[in-house]
């Protein structure tokens, strides 16, 4: 469903991602594992048209949709959750979720609410003022707002509790079982791990490995020199 | 005399409230140009032109539909849509692609373009000034604590409160208005969950725009409508704006309302310098709370 193809990414003049490819059949949870700073969620970014690569193309549902903008994309059924949390901290939760654009009334708010019951207790409650692990949430329901038959959900448990990481990766199972096709960045590989069908390894802006979950638990050697476990 | 007594005298009372007449004109261009600054980013200096084209086109207006009530309501209703109109022909076709460009290059622009206004408005109407007659409708005045006061400056004290109820509406209680909140503070997010930025910055570009044409058009019939009447105006909403808050509206309608009232006072009480006392009122408010008296969305 989401192919990308040999993508190179700059900011500005520095070169960030190098030939990066990777790809995310349909009802597949695919995990972007790296460390800090190792590019996972530039290549997010390029993905969802917020920083365009300069070479190399991205395919979604047979359609190419390299350097389409933000806006379209999620018309054609991409989410983006970024990792820094960007609620409108000035609005409330419940503003917070009526602003996406809805391609579909497949997703609600009173599923959404089901879902992270925790944000149904305070849906007039200043996004800004609800904790990390609330704002968290509160990004994922409003990715889902607009319907998505993908979601790029960018290091949802940074930061986080052990406890609340526990309720999230509940929550994406969920969405998983739902139909919807996840790629997910994560530093925290115990817990994508648990979570993930087939992972990539970045590092440095290049792909390093991929293959499915068994298949990196037991090189050694690439969980030490890039993921450090 | 003593100074309750001199505050409560009638005379003083009537200034005050020509004075909020003049500050419901200031507070619907200055929240216009507020408005605009706190979503767009744009530090509109074309703005005042704007607010002169209303004032001119007020006339125009009036003048095609022979004068008179049905003239002037024709004026009031077309000559602020005209500016709209035009203001989102120079949206779509210009300001649009500059929103990612920094505000020096923005202010530059717009004070081109408030020169190619000022011409604009030369060529169309000519250099000499023009009046818009007051309708009958307005002319004449109620007796308040037994001064004359205008009538139409009733109309005007009726129509600040309309407008500010109209904008807080738009602003808070509509998607389009929770939107453009949202995109002032993160406009890349805004994008990011589908919805096309450019045109809800458009639409509250034209609305801010339209502020200052509705502006010009209440202004004309108590003034003389001329050229240059834009340069004054766009200072005094820069200060009121800077004054209450940069993006902030109810900062643009407390900025104006010091700034209408100080001037008001400022002419009973020294005649000859009553103008200095608004800028005397900004810089003591900006000594005290630099970054404006309601909270800024910059
Ligand atoms: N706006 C920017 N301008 C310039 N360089 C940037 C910018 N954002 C990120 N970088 C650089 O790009 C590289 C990749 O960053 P990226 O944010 O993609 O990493 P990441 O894998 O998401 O890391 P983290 O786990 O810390 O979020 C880093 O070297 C970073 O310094
Ligand atoms: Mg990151």
């Amino acid at each position: 469903m989401l192919s990308v193809n040999a993508i190179h990414t700059y900011y500005g003049i520095s070169h960030i991602l190098f030939d990066v490819s990777l790809t995310v059949s349909k009802g597949e949870v695919v995990g972007l594992l790296g460390r800090n700073g190792a590019g996972k969620s530039t290549t997010m970014r390029s993905i969802m048209g917020l920083t365009p690569p300069k070479q190399g193309t991205i395919t979604f549902n047979g359609q190419e949709i390299t350097g389409k903008k933000a806006y379209l994309l999620v018309r054609d059924g991409i989410a983006y959750v970024p990792d820094d949390r960007r609620v409108f901290a000035d609005l409330t939760v419940e503003d917070n979720l009526e602003i996406p654009f809805s391609r579909s009334n497949e997703w609600t708010k009173e599923r959404v609410y089901d879902l992270f019951p925790a944000l149904g207790e305070m849906k007039s409650r200043r996004a800004g003022n609800l904790s990390g692990g609330e704002q968290q949430m509160l990004t994922v329901a409003r990715a889902l707002m607009t319907g998505p038959e993908l979601l790029l959900l960018d290091e949802p448990t940074e930061g986080l509790a052990p406890l609340i990481v526990r309720d999230l990766e509940q929550q994406i199972l969920k969405l998983r079982d739902a139909g919807i096709s996840i790629l997910l960045s994560e530093q925290n590989v115990k817990s994508a791990l648990k979570l993930v069908n087939r992972v990539y390894v970045i590092d440095n802006g290049r792909i390093r490995f991929e293959g499915t979950v068994a298949e990196l638990e037991a090189n050694e050697d690439i969980k030490k020199k890039y993921l450090m476990v | 005399m003593d100074i309750i007594s001199f505050i409560c005298s009638p005379g003083v009372l009537c200034q005050v409230l020509v004075g909020l007449s003049r500050t419901v004109i200031l507070f619907i261009v200055a929240s216009g140009l507020s408005l605009i600054l706190g979503v767009l980013r744009i530090p509109n200096i074309a703005h005042g032109s704007l607010y002169m084209i209303g004032a001119f086109l007020a006339f125009s207006v009036s003048k095609a539909f022979g004068g008179g009530i049905t003239g002037y309501w024709m004026a009031i209703l077309l000559a602020p849509l005209i500016v709209a109109a035009l203001s989102f022909i120079a949206e779509r076709a210009i300001f649009c692609r500059l929103y990612e460009r920094e505000h020096i290059m923005l202010f530059l622009l717009t004070f081109a373009f408030a020169l190619i206004f000022g011409d604009l408005v030369k060529l169309v109407w000519g250099a000499e000034y023009r009046t818009v007659s007051m309708p009958r409708f307005f002319q004449g005045s109620i007796p308040i604590f037994g001064l004359p006061f205008p009538i139409y400056n009733f109309f005007l004290l009726f129509m600040g409160p309309l407008v500010a109820i109209m904008l807080w509406v738009i602003v808070n209680k509509t998607k389009m208005g929770k939107i453009s909140r949202a995109a002032a503070v993160d406009r890349e997010m805004v994008g990011a969950v589908g919805i096309n930025v450019s045109m809800v910055f458009a639409t509250v570009f034209v609305i801010g725009c339209y502020l200052a044409g509705l502006g010009g058009a209440l202004v004309a019939p108590i003034v003389n409508v001329t050229l240059g009447m834009d340069h004054t105006l766009i200072i005094e909403a820069f200060l009121i704006v800077i004054m209450g808050g940069l993006g902030n509206i109810w900062g643009a309608l407390l900025g104006a309302l010091i700034f209408g009232v100080t001037q008001s006072l400022g002419i009973l009480i020294w005649p000859q310098f009553g103008i200095i006392f608004p800028y005397a009122a900004v810089i003591v408010v900006l000594s005290f709370r630099p970054t404006g008296l309601l909270r800024s969305t910059w």
